[in-house]
């Protein structure tokens, strides 16, 4: 059962999908909540592997959860899954793209779209932000809880100098590892 | 060789040297297919762009599905799919057991309590970028600001939102052309 629904649920997320990438996230966060496959925690921490290997990023994380969920074979369901929807749509639509392209109602439908998209992505960045800062709701009582806002702070100055999405993971996860020891946490 | 095995091997290619996938993949397609392969020309490359981007899904697998259909029909589709989604799903596979066996160690823990906060500068990076390219009339503007608010305070499902801030593109468009 884990399988189908594995399939089902990334379907419906590769079908609602607009703009790939992070376009994502508030849909596969929504879904994983919802049947406890894994916890935002690690959801984060699966952006983050995705991000710094190869690929479209939506085959990435779904690949992640499928195999953490559901083994090899959850995997490739999911996998599939968040492919399935682009693919017969393109071979439909590839059929009469001319049309399609001039289509007035596709691109109303984009002029609503687009802005969406950002206003979801800003809402995953406030849900994995709470999530991240407020640990269980401990808002600032030490110095150790304004360490990740730090980061944050500087990465996000960084990646606006400098567009390296590794380089900005390798460089969190050394000040993580070195902050860790050094507070001995 | 065999125009099939030619578009896995060419969109294998892309798939494994591509990092954040969408459109830092079109630069690597446009010289396998395009100038390598010839087959498209760069008007069918931004016809493509402006596809992938009205369609749902990962831009990398409608890309590769519409040139290997393009290319080579049904078969053709199927295989530049499968060599785009291929890689990365093999590298994760591994990576993710590496992960498991890894996660519990102190150091692990560390690196990615920092690595969280790192993953959401890029989002707000990724964010930004789009904020900046996109229109900025008052409409585009108020549905930002209400697909925003119908998840963070509502917890309005983004499905809902995605479908009604279509319908309200589809209805604020044709208003506007009988305005004219």
């Amino acid at each position: 059962m884990t399988f189908l629904h594995l399939f089902l649920t990334f379907f419906k997320i590769g079908l609602f999908t607009f703009g790939g990438g992070y376009a994502m996230l508030p849909l596969i966060g929504e879904e994983v909540a919802a049947h406890q496959w894994i916890s935002s925690r690690e959801l984060i921490d699966f952006i983050a592997v995705s991000e710094s290997t190869p690929g479209p990023f939506a085959v990435n994380i779904s690949t992640f959860i499928g195999r953490v969920t559901a083994g090899i074979l959850g995997s490739f369901c999911a996998t599939l899954g968040v492919v399935l929807p682009s693919f017969l749509v393109i071979l439909v639509i590839s059929k009469f793209y001319e049309k399609f392209r001039d289509s007035r109602l596709v691109k109303g439908a984009m002029t609503g779209l687009r802005p969406a998209v950002i206003g979801l992505i800003a809402s995953a960045l406030v849900s994995l932000g709470l999530e991240i800062f407020m640990p269980e709701g401990s808002a600032f009582d030490s110095v150790i809880d304004l360490i990740p806002l730090a980061i944050f702070l500087a990465m996000s100055v960084f990646s606006f100098l400098k567009k390296n999405p590794i380089l900005v993971i390798v460089m969190s996860a050394l000040i993580g590892v070195a902050c860790g020891y050094g507070f001995g946490l | 060789m065999n125009k099939k095995a030619e578009l896995f091997l060419t969109f294998g290619k892309i798939g494994l040297f591509t990092f954040g996938g969408g459109y830092a993949m079109i630069p690597l397609i446009q010289k396998e297919v395009v100038e390598n392969k010839k087959w498209m020309s760069n008007d069918d490359l931004l016809d493509l762009v402006a596809i992938a981007e009205s369609t749902p899904g990962p831009i990398a697998v409608n890309a590769a599905t519409f040139i290997g259909n393009k290319v080579a029909g049904f078969f053709g589709a199927a295989c530049a799919t499968c060599g785009v989604v291929l890689p990365s799903f093999l590298i994760i596979v591994i990576i993710s057991y590496v992960f498991e066996a890894f996660k519990e160690l102190k150091a692990v823990k560390y690196a990615f309590w920092g690595i969280r906060a790192g993953v959401l500068a890029l989002i707000l990076n990724a964010l930004w970028t789009l904020f900046r390219q996109a229109k900025k009339d008052v409409i585009s503007i108020a549905i930002m600001l209400l697909s925003f608010l119908a998840v963070v305070i509502f917890g309005v499902n983004a499905i809902i939102v995605i479908v009604s801030a279509a319908l309200l593109g589809i209805v604020s468009s044709r208003i506007r052309r009988d305005e004219k």
